[in-house]
């Protein structure tokens, strides 16, 4: 990789920028701070630590689904079936197998690279909206997998962890705190993955062959096997999410292999910005905090009181934010960071180049 | 035998079923390269409002499921051309963002659904004729599959005889073939794009009606259900070939009912192992144009 040109203030400080990021949100359990309309509590309460907690673990996932479609420009519909494979692996390796956690970890993250090695090697034969297709429908047999074998995976009830072989500073509402640094330490850990990755020859590989493939395979490389390798990787991280996700939520449901929640982190993606590890992160806490909060404006009593034609949309979120996806889609292209970043780079005098500059100079570290 | 021929026939009931849906995706996507996944939304309205028809008019008459019919093919055409009016054609060739946008479109419709009719499945009625069966080779075949397979053969037909006959569908299948000759020949491709769509949407909207008696019951993810199917479809038989969805719609769905008759239910996924196969061995699909 070439030196970086520029001044070191600007080098640093994005590093500099997260790291205090990091640290504040390391503490935050420990502190007293309210932020109303956005935390239900303060923030050492449970309530509020769950859901920062979930924010991180969508962030982390909506890092990893970047870092394919970002990164290597591959538009999956089957990303959620990594996320459920390190969920529903741990679950089972936990119930079945009775593992303790950490071999149990171990277990859960390499049957999602399995799953992810297999499905996506098949699914690369095809690219582009064909690719898309077929990752969808892995996807979907998954989900059906999980749903018919009730035995094994609690079929349409869900999964419910075994705490057995889970330590007991990581059970119970009490422990709510500790789980949220495990969450905070799996975004960090995802992030500092999809960094080095973005930073790597194989990054640079894959996001060369996003932009041109012929090119790149004229030059004498094997942009496929690069792009296979992104997959997994990309397919590896969702399972570590899956894996907090489980331990969080002290279970899981079959939702979390369907295509909806691939969706979902498609909105997220694109809301914060393609291409943008800070927009991912951006995205997905902005999502998860959103879907909360209008679920709880849906129950207002001043939405109840509105005229049938008003209030039947205002009391769906999913059709407030699948509207604000379709407008963000339209009128702001490269979503919150992409417009954030060209503005930046318009003031600074450079030249905005939509979608080329992203991965690289994206802030790198700005949010954790 | 008779097991045979009942697994077959529904079989054959379900492949109409796919059709209907996935014949407006494939060219949708042969003609202009969306994937349209706001087809699924197009088939759950067309099925509301169709019920909601029958029921005003009377769930069990004839005349009531006829119009409902109708009523479903005109709301899917609807629904599909302002849907390609207002949201595609403004992102004209940026094919992630027509995808994305009507991954939007179907996240906010079927929400918009749920909190219309309820989260719940409502249960329909038809015309009793549909509740009872016929007897073939000593099977008794649910009427309602023959239904379905004979509005599949309909909408095939006019479907062929639209694109060989009339000068619209002649441009769309040269469209399909070559778009940028087409267009250098001096014909305004993009006025095609909003018949496919509204063809497409039509298509789904009686299919919508249909499956909602298939499965006598109708809800917001039942658009979402079948459109996985005729994903698969349209990839098993070719994007953009009509005949090749005709052909995988009917091969997808026999052998899914038979896996499920004689493989105790594991159809869905030997549904998509026949995928998995089908890329390894032929990416292009059955039909489908070598890549």
């Amino acid at each position: 990789m070439t030196m970086r040109t520029g001044s070191p203030v600007r080098t640093w400080t994005p590093l500099i920028l997260g790291v205090v990021l990091v640290v504040v949100l390391a503490i935050l359990p420990l502190l007293n701070l309210s932020i109303p309309g956005i935390l239900p509590g303060p923030t050492y309460t449970p309530g509020s630590l769950a859901l920062m907690s979930l924010c991180m673990v969508f962030a982390a996932l909506a890092l990893s689904y970047n870092l394919m479609l970002g990164t290597a420009g591959m538009l999956s519909f089957g990303h959620a079936l990594y996320f459920g494979a390190g969920a529903y692996g741990l679950g089972i390796v936990l119930q079945a197998a009775q593992l303790p956690l950490v071999p149990g970890v171990f277990a859960a993250l390499l049957g999602g690279i399995v799953i992810a090695v297999v499905t996506g090697a098949v699914a690369m034969r095809v690219n582009g909206i064909p690719f898309a297709m077929v990752t969808l429908a892995f996807a979907q047999a998954g989900s059906v997998l999980v749903r018919r074998n009730q035995a094994v995976t609690g079929g349409e009830e869900g999964l419910s962890l075994n705490t057995a072989g889970v330590p007991d500073w990581m059970v119970g509402v009490i422990n709510t705190r500790n789980l949220y640094w495990v969450s905070l330490a799996v975004v960090v850990l995802v992030y500092l993955i999809v960094l080095w990755v973005d930073r790597s020859r194989l990054g640079h590989l894959a996001a060369a062959a996003r932009e041109n493939d012929l090119r790149v395979r004229v030059l004498g490389l094997h942009p496929a096997r690069a792009r296979l390798m992104v997959f997994v990787i990309a397919g590896l991280c969702a399972s570590l999410a899956g894996i907090a996700y489980l331990l969080l939520q002290s279970g899981t449901q079959p939702s979390a292999v369907g295509a909806d929640l691939t969706i979902t982190v498609l909105v997220m993606v694109v809301l914060g910005g393609v291409g943008f590890r800070w927009g991912a992160i951006l995205g997905g806490v902005l999502y998860t905090i959103l879907d909360q909060r209008l679920t709880v404006l849906a129950r207002a009593d001043a939405i109840h009181q509105l005229p049938d034609i008003l209030r039947v949309p205002l009391s769906e979120p999913l059709f407030i934010l699948g509207v604000l996806f379709i407008l963000v889609v339209m009128f702001l292209p490269g979503g919150i960071a992409g417009t954030v970043d060209s503005s930046l780079r318009r003031r600074r005098g450079g030249s905005a180049s939509p979608g080329s500059g992203g991965v690289d100079e994206g802030a790198a570290g700005v949010a954790a | 035998m008779s097991t045979l021929v009942l697994t077959l026939i529904i079989g054959l009931g379900l492949g109409a079923l796919y059709f209907l849906v996935a014949s407006g995706l494939s060219l949708i996507y042969g003609l202009m390269g969306v994937l349209n996944f706001a087809h699924g939304a197009f088939l759950s309205l067309s099925a509301f409002v169709g019920w909601a028809v029958a029921q005003a008019i009377g769930a069990d008459s004839w005349g009531g499921f006829l119009l409902s019919i109708l009523v479903g093919a005109v709301v899917g055409a609807v629904f599909a051309a302002l849907t390609e009016l207002a949201l595609i054609r403004p992102l004209y060739e940026r094919h992630i963002e027509q995808v994305l946008v009507t991954v939007g479109l179907s996240f906010a419709a079927v929400a918009l659904f749920d909190g219309i009719w309820g989260t719940d499945p409502i249960t329909v009625r038809g015309p009793v004729w549909l509740s009872r069966t016929t007897a073939v080779l000593g099977a008794s075949i649910p009427n309602k599959y023959w239904v379905l397979i004979i509005a599949a053969v309909v909408v095939l037909a006019g479907l062929v005889v639209f694109l060989r006959r009339t000068r619209y569908g002649m441009i769309i299948r040269a469209g399909v073939e070559n778009r940028g000759m087409v267009t250098a020949l001096g014909i305004d491709v993009r006025r095609s794009f909003t018949l496919v769509f509204a063809i497409g949407g039509a298509a789904a909207g009686i299919g919508g009606v249909l499956a909602m008696h298939a499965m006598t019951y109708v809800s917001a993810g039942l658009g979402g259900t079948l459109l996985i199917f005729a994903f698969i479809v349209t990839v098993v038989g070719g994007l953009g070939s009509l005949t090749g969805a005709a052909i995988a719609s009917v091969l997808v769905a026999v052998l899914q009912q038979v896996a499920n008759t004689y493989l105790g239910g594991t159809g869905d996924f030997i549904v998509v192992i026949l995928l998995a196969v089908v890329l390894l061995v032929r990416p292009a699909g059955l039909m489908g144009k070598a890549a």
